[in-house]
């Protein structure tokens, strides 16, 4: 399979809205994606940059193309185990009632894996977290509570993490501290990042390619030195 | 004062309805201000439920000289009338219609028929359509709480259920809290009215066998029963919802359908 040097591969993935809409939301969208790459998908609100990111973990169905995960149909795979390959942060924490560590635990629980409470303050410390994990999720302020995001999702240590525009929510002294921490986590893991932005300052900064969407269609895709000019 | 000046019963049933009527049309005339888009509802739903009434009185009186097992007709086609009803206030849920009539038939069917094989209700028209018909609108009421509730409460968490299922969790899983949610919020007033017999209410039925001159206590004692009966058939029709409504709002690949 001359695919597999891909962890993720878009061939023409689109999507359309069902009956009686039918809006076209996404067209042929392709990009290769190889292991450490973080490609920037930037684009004017509307553009369907948070259609894709939720197309690539299947929160939405496709009605155009296919996600190939080391080079096999995603659909092939069950949903759930697919879903915890590709990780996701969204705009807001959305964090669930109840302690910082039972949401950092949630996502391994749903495969009956447990994390022991070193694991979890390991995981916090490194965020910058230091004892927090019996902290109540409801009361930590943006820029902590996208932190505890981060966190749930890489305790599930996904092979691709998704980022839908992570920091545009929160303040600007928080903003760059989760900045700062997404860039320090990608360089230590290598990890593997399809980041959603609307600051081309964060795409120059963070990005090996940049996408750019227009209207549900690929306008541009490239080196950030080529697409980001000037 | 009425049964001097109307002795026929009929005749002074039909006051009875029209005085009821003209203190709602005056209720509604107080309340049309605050509440505009009401009037026509209310209308409409006084109309509708005096002709329903007066229909199934009717037939009433005349299956009640045929043979008793034709109760269990009127009973399905009420099911069938209340699982309608649940799809007009739960209609943005995907095939509601279906899982309320399943819901409300495997509720109210199982716990009156037990109770019907256990003799606690007689296999009577006169007692277990009116006991039949309190256990399945109570049910249905119960149905259409629970779904609405269920339905806000997605609506309100849709972030913290895509959360979840991107994390790997079943639909089950990501929407477990909002089925407790809707659970209880629909159960309470099945709670609430056993809490409150005798002391806040009376309800009609151990009216009427006070009224039909039998002994309060077993008035009393009856209506007991009915709640319970009330209380088994909403919590049983809750459990079988819980259990089918979550493939209706997700897609076979667990994703979230319903966002409006
Ligand atoms: N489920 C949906 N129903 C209707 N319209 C949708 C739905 N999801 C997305 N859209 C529309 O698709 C377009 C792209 O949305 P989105 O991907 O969120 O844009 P972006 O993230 O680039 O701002 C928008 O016009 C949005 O209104
Ligand atoms: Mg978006």
């Amino acid at each position: 399979m001359n695919s597999t040097r891909y962890i993720l591969e878009c061939r023409n993935l689109g999507r359309e809205l069902p009956s009686p809409q039918h809006r076209l939301l996404l067209r042929n969208v392709s990009f290769t994606l190889q292991q450490a790459e973080v490609l920037a998908v930037i684009g004017p609100s509307g553009a369907g940059k948070s259609t894709l990111l939720r197309l690539l973990n299947r929160l939405n169905e496709p009605t155009q193309g296919s996600v190939y995960l080391h080079g096999r149909d995603y659909r092939e795979m069950p949903v759930l185990q697919l879903r915890r390959c590709i990780g996701m942060v969204m705009q807001r924490a959305y964090l669930f009632p109840g302690t910082v560590s039972e949401n950092i635990v949630f996502g391994p629980a749903q495969q009956g894996k447990t994390m022991n409470p070193q694991q979890v303050d390991d995981l916090l410390a490194r965020v910058g977290l230091e004892g927090y994990a019996s902290r109540d999720a409801l009361t930590l302020s943006g820029g902590e509570a996208q932190r505890v995001a981060i966190t749930r999702a890489l305790a599930n240590e996904p092979e691709v993490l998704l980022l839908d525009e992570p920091t545009s929510a929160l303040d600007e002294v928080s903003r760059d501290g989760v900045q700062s921490l997404l860039a320090s986590l990608i360089r230590e893991r290598r990890l593997t990042c399809v980041w959603v932005t609307h600051s081309l300052d964060q795409a120059r900064a963070m990005a090996n390619r940049v996408l750019a969407l227009r209207a549900g269609e690929v306008e541009a895709i490239g080196t950030p030195g080529e697409i980001l000019h000037a | 004062m009425l049964e001097r000046w109307f002795p026929n019963q009929m005749e002074r049933g039909a006051v009875q309805c029209l005085i009821a009527a003209l203190i709602a049309a005056l209720v509604i005339l107080l309340v049309r201000r605050r509440a505009p888009n009401l009037v026509t509802e209310v209308f409409v739903a006084e109309l509708r439920g005096l002709l329903q009434i007066i229909a199934v009185g009717t037939i009433l009186a005349f299956l009640l000289r045929g043979p008793q097992w034709t109760a269990i007709f009127v009973l399905a086609g009420m099911a069938i009338a209340a699982a309608s009803i649940v799809r007009k206030r739960a209609g943005k849920i995907p095939r509601v219609y279906t899982l309320a009539l399943a819901s409300i038939t495997a509720g109210a069917g199982s716990i009156l028929g037990l109770m019907i094989a256990l003799g606690v209700i007689p296999m009577r028209i006169s007692i277990l359509v009116p006991v039949g018909s309190m256990v399945i609108a109570n049910t249905m009421n119960t149905q259409s709480m629970f779904l609405d509730r269920f339905r806000g409460e997605i609506l309100a968490h849709i972030g913290e259920i895509e959360s979840a299922l991107a994390l790997g969790a079943t639909a089950d899983t990501a929407v477990g809290r909002y089925l407790q949610a809707a659970f209880r919020a629909s159960l309470i007033p099945s709670i609430d009215n056993l809490r409150s017999l005798g002391i806040v209410w009376i309800p009609g039925l151990m009216a009427g066998i006070v009224l039909s001159g039998q002994s309060p206590l077993y008035g009393a004692l009856y209506q007991f029963v009915v709640l319970t009966t009330i209380f088994s058939s909403a919590g049983l029709s809750c459990l079988v919802t819980s259990y089918l409504i979550t493939r209706r709002v997700f897609s076979p690949q667990d994703q979230l359908l319903l966002r409006g």
